[in-house]
């Protein structure tokens, strides 16, 4: 039963990609100023929104592992499980922007990479969640999970500056497309079609592997802790 | 009537107050710094070595050393503290002080930034000692308002210092802490590191790009965020285990 409600959720999410590839590619009309390398927008600005809402996951299991973690342990450790899975898939989200970037920058700008507010800081993002993970890696001991948090509320303290850099700044990567000026905005219905249905396809798969990766990790740490268990009966057997 | 007297004994309180407390640490981190000299000496002769470096990797002529001089100071401050705040909490470890500094009074935020202190006035002797040879190694001559740099250098040490001590600590039980600390400290320091670099550079050249000292503002935001954060959150690194 769990196999195939799991089976059909990976159906559905499948589907969900194919019908945002297809608006994407062959409904919506192309950009008229930069033609169809504009249609990098549609995978380019979902997964920079996406981005945040994983790291707000990661940030926000960090808060309530915190909480969590001297009243009432094994909630704890399930929230960690969704630290890392936040990190882990946000990081991912982030690396995609960070290629499709400069992709769309090289024939519309001329130039691969350039050294403004909104490309610094969302690189600053990507390493600062590299090195979370890096950090979560090289520490080891049971103490990992509380430093994490701590590294993970620090890398969350870019993510408003992210967001606002080219708000605030005049920036050579392009001003927002939503909640911008009142002029801004996607005008083409078919545009913002293919838009939505980009933003919920890639919503929902990252979901479904935020899912599975919370789940491997909750199996892991069953796994972690038969294992200190049993070193722990070993001993007190071997002492007695 | 007898029952509402305060229950503090002297031996408990000792009579210190948190700034007290807070001295008590500062002063103890100095003494030992002034017996060894261990940090200021090993830091000075790494950040001399550095700026030799990169004096001599590039060459550079008057301008260009105004255009990268900011940089070269910022960065051969960062890798030179690095080493040192490594060695700040690691002296802790032997002979469990640290757990004995955990059992003391006034909390994780006392030591922190006690050790923040101490080691924002290490850094800053080496500044004040590297200064001078840096300005003689790359002739320079600034067009902007010197006195501004009183100003940015103290903001930008303390960004460096303030981060760098926090994650030293958060660093130090991991397996190879000497390559975790730049590993997590940087990329946090980055955005400091930006503010600090642009603002000395525009002091230098004396353009005049920035005219509401803007990233000097973004420095002291900086620094004030990420010093709160730290001090709200060193209990949770002190007593991790």
């Amino acid at each position: 039963m769990k196999k195939l409600i799991f089976g059909l959720i990976v159906v559905c999410t499948l589907a969900l990609m194919a019908n945002g590839f297809y608006q994407a590619m062959y409904v919506a009309p192309a950009d008229a100023a930069q033609g169809d390398i504009g249609r990098i927008f549609y995978y380019h600005v979902p997964h920079g929104m996406l981005c945040y809402l994983f790291f707000s996951v990661n940030v926000i299991a960090s808060l309530c592992y915190l909480f969590w973690r001297r009243n009432s342990p094994a909630r704890a450790l399930a929230a960690d499980a969704w630290a890392v899975a936040g990190a882990e898939v946000g990081v991912v989200y982030c690396t995609v922007v960070l290629i499709t970037g400069p992709l769309w920058g090289r024939p519309v700008w001329g130039i691969w990479w350039t050294w403004d507010a909104r490309l610094t800081t969302t690189l600053v993002l990507w390493l600062i969640y590299v090195s979370y993970l890096l950090a979560r890696r090289f520490a080891a001991g049971s103490d990992v999970p509380a430093l994490a948090a701590v590294l993970s509320i620090f890398g969350a303290l870019d993510m408003p500056i992210n967001y606002l850099a080219n708000r605030l700044w005049r920036t050579q990567h392009p001003s927002p497309v939503f909640g911008g000026d009142p002029d801004a905005g996607l005008k083409d219905p078919q545009m913002l079609a293919a838009f939505g249905w980009n933003v919920l396809a890639w919503a929902v798969w990252g979901l479904v592997i935020l899912g599975i990766r919370v789940y491997v990790q909750r199996r892991q740490q069953a796994i972690d802790g038969a294992a200190a268990a049993a070193a722990l009966a070993e001993e007190s057997f071997t002492t007695n | 009537m007898p029952a509402t007297t305060t229950n503090r004994s002297p031996e408990l309180n000792n009579g210190l107050s948190w700034p007290g407390l807070v001295w008590a640490h500062l002063r103890k981190d100095l003494r030992i710094e002034w017996r060894s000299r261990d940090a200021v000496n090993s830091m000075l002769f790494f950040a001399l070595l550095v700026v030799v470096l990169f004096s001599m990797a590039f060459d550079p002529t008057a301008a260009t050393s105004r255009e990268i001089a900011g940089g070269v100071l910022c960065v051969a401050t960062l890798f030179a503290s690095v080493s040192a705040l490594n060695q700040a909490w690691a002296r802790e470890i032997r002979h469990q002080v640290l757990d004995a500094l955990r059992m003391t009074q006034g909390g994780g935020a006392a030591i922190f930034l006690a050790k923040v202190l101490a080691n924002f006035l290490f850094v800053s002797v080496v500044q004040a000692v590297l200064g001078p040879v840096f300005f003689v190694f790359y002739n320079l001559h600034p067009l902007g308002d010197a006195r501004l740099l009183a100003l940015v250098i103290p903001l930008g040490t303390w960004a460096l210092v303030s981060n760098g001590t926090f994650f030293a600590a958060l660093s130090i039980r991991s397996r190879n802490r000497e390559l975790l600390l730049p590993l997590i400290l940087f990329p946090i320091f980055l955005p400091a590191l930006l503010a600090m670099v642009l603002s000395v550079k525009t002091i230098l050249t004396g353009d005049s790009s920035d005219p509401d000292l803007l990233w000097i503002k973004l420095l002291a935001g900086y620094d004030i965020i990420f010093t709160t954060v730290s001090l709200m959150l060193f209990d949770v690194v002190l007593q991790a285990e």
